[in-house]
């Protein structure tokens, strides 16, 4: 079984130029002897300037590996910068305690293409429930692609959070204009509490005038009953064929006996969702 | 005309200045970190500053249209706190290296005192470490000796005069920091360090090369339409164009741009095509406010030309 280090080393080796790869050799060396707090901060943060910010651009054979290596794990929007970064953090020594105070400590004065970098490497890094509470912290900032390198692509939410932190990460992409598809686990981790907190936040959001995206009812159709259905025959009559499209998807997923005669009302998308030609990847 | 402020503290100001320069023309801008008004009495607060100016400062500048970068530094007042001085030594390394510092700096005198030279030296060795440029401040008072004992030290150091811009020159320091090689950078400061009237005849004698224009901009008196205000008073004067345009513009890019954090492309192809990078946020426009540069108007004018 191939490690990640290992995978992060081979990726890079054929994308970056022979002097910085051999400046990142001798700085993981060091790293791996000693790592002290002075080498590691000042390696994460020339690493973009020695191995430059390109994509990583993986080929589908190499994504196949990176998801046997590490269930989950998705680098498909990784660039040098983040996968030089995560192997530096993975050359540390192993100790899960020590591991989790560093990174919290790094994340505390990241800018925004290290807090990118950090939060992207979660899922491989040692000791995965310590770092919960970081991660957490990583969604309060207000830089939406930090908040993607946790919420999108990655398996550590699904895996690490609790149904709380679980709701809030969700409505959060909503709320900064992200979207949900990305998420890993979103079905499977759909919840009452969840979709309630949705309803309650599409009303607002109708309240004000403003648009609702209609991923949201992904997470409301498996819970819908009562005025949540309402909630969706309010998204059925939407004059744009991408809520009417969701509102059809969620009444589909809906277990309530009232659901059916709603979506009755949507002839043309029920018949695509029993074709399989209507799903949740074409509403995103 | 595009213009570049090398040197405004936007921590202290509101989003309207932010407004009124991107108006005004400026693409770009640089925060050095220095005093804020109150000494930091432990390395906590400190932390927290560059933290701030490295991070959410520009955030928000770019949510404003304007790119942001700034300076790293220990500042010579706060140099003389030697337990203070101490603790934000061993943390200058983690913040000098962040995306878009483009020096180390303010540095350099207040007092003149041991410790402040002390400090300003081990600066220097960093700046050389990491290959970054150095932006000195001249001191207030005894500033001609200042001046030129900071340009003497950063020699001692090995930090060549094509690295190290000296700012807040004025007509008594300008010519030894031109003839020594340097760059020379003026603040138009209102009452105080330079006013535009006067730089434009700085420019006059001296020509554009290697002279920087910057506002200095913070929490005291100052205009941070500095920078635009003098460019128009220098060409309504005969100040040739490009004169203008190298002390307003491109002498602050070539300068910064050694740090290699600092390009055209910054501003004229923003970084907001670049999904990973992509700052967007909720913080300034609170939510509510649909994300969009609305060009402010002229609600604050260039009609004031003059800045004593
Ligand atoms: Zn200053």
């Amino acid at each position: 079984m191939t490690a990640p280090r290992q995978l992060l080393a081979e990726w890079l080796a054929p994308r970056v130029a022979p002097e910085a790869a051999a400046w990142l050799e001798g700085q993981l060396r060091r790293l791996a002897r000693d790592g002290s707090e002075r080498d590691l901060v000042v390696t994460l943060g020339l690493i973009p300037r020695r191995l430059g910010k390109a994509d990583l651009d993986l080929s589908a054979a190499e994504l196949a590996a990176a998801a046997a290596c590490r269930p989950g794990w998705d680098p498909s929007r990784w660039s040098v910068d983040t996968a030089a970064r995560v192997l530096a953090l993975l050359t540390l020594p192993d100790d899960d305690e020590a591991f989790a105070s560093r990174f919290a400590g790094l994340c505390r004065d990241a800018d925004a293409g290290e807090a990118i970098a950090l939060y992207s490497g979660l899922p491989l890094y040692p000791g995965q429930p310590r770092l919960e509470a970081q991660a957490g912290e990583g969604l309060r900032g207000n830089i939406r692609a930090v908040f993607e390198a946790i919420a999108h692509r990655n398996p550590f939410p699904r895996e690490q959070f609790d149904e709380h932190r679980w709701n809030h990460m969700v409505l959060k992409a909503l709320f900064v204009g992200s979207s949900l598809a990305p998420i890993q686990g979103l079905d499977e981790r759909a919840n009452p509490e969840l979709a309630r907190i949705l309803c309650d936040y599409a009303h607002e959001r109708w309240a004000a005038g403003r648009p609702v995206s209609p991923e949201l009812w992904r997470c409301v159709g498996p819970f819908a009953d009562g005025p949540m259905l309402a909630d969706l025959e309010r998204a059925a009559a939407s004059s744009h064929p991408r809520d009417r499209a969701a509102a059809a998807l969620a009444l589909a997923a809906s277990p309530a006996p009232g659901a059916r005669a709603v979506l009755d009302r949507l002839r043309d998308e029920a018949d695509r969702i029993a074709a399989g030609k209507l799903a949740w990847a074409d509403v995103a | 005309m595009m213009f570049i402020d090398a040197h405004a503290h936007m921590i202290s100001r509101t989003t309207d200045d932010y407004e009124a320069m991107a108006a005004s023309g400026v693409v770009a801008l640089i925060e050095p970190a220095f005093w804020i008004g109150q000494p930091r009495t432990n390395v906590g607060s400190y932390f927290d500053y560059l933290s701030h100016i490295v991070g959410f400062e520009r955030f928000r500048a770019g949510q404003f249209g304007i790119r942001h970068y700034c300076t790293i530094g220990l500042n010579s007042k706060e140099a003389n706190n030697e337990a203070l001085a101490e603790g934000v030594m061993e943390i200058l390394p983690r913040f000098a290296v962040k995306e878009g510092v483009v020096a180390i700096g303010e540095i350099g005198y207040d007092e003149q005192t041991a410790l402040e030279d002390r400090y300003f030296r081990a600066q220097l060795e960093l700046a050389k470490e990491l290959g970054l440029p150095v932006m000195i401040h001249t001191p207030h008072r005894d500033k001609k000796r200042g001046t030129t004992r900071s340009m003497d030290v950063c020699i001692e150091h090995g930090v060549p005069p094509s690295m190290v811009v000296v700012d807040h020159n004025n007509e008594e320091t300008v010519e030894e920091v031109l003839d020594r090689g340097f760059w020379a950078a003026f603040s138009i400061y209102p009452s105080t360090k330079m006013g535009n009237a006067r730089m434009v005849e700085i420019l006059k004698r001296y020509g554009g090369e290697r002279i920087i224009v910057d506002s200095a901009c913070d929490w005291g008196i100052s205009d941070p339409l500095a920078v635009a205000k003098t460019a128009r008073l220098a060409l309504d004067r005969g100040i040739p164009e490009e004169h203008v345009r190298l002390a307003c513009y491109a002498n602050a890019l070539a300068a910064y741009g050694q740090s290699g954090q600092m390009n055209e492309a910054d501003w004229l192809d923003p970084p907001a095509i670049d999904q990973r990078t992509l700052y967007e946020g909720n913080s300034v426009l609170r939510g509510g406010r649909e994300p969009v540069i609305e060009s402010p108007g002229e609600r604050r004018g260039m009609d004031r030309l003059i800045i004593e």
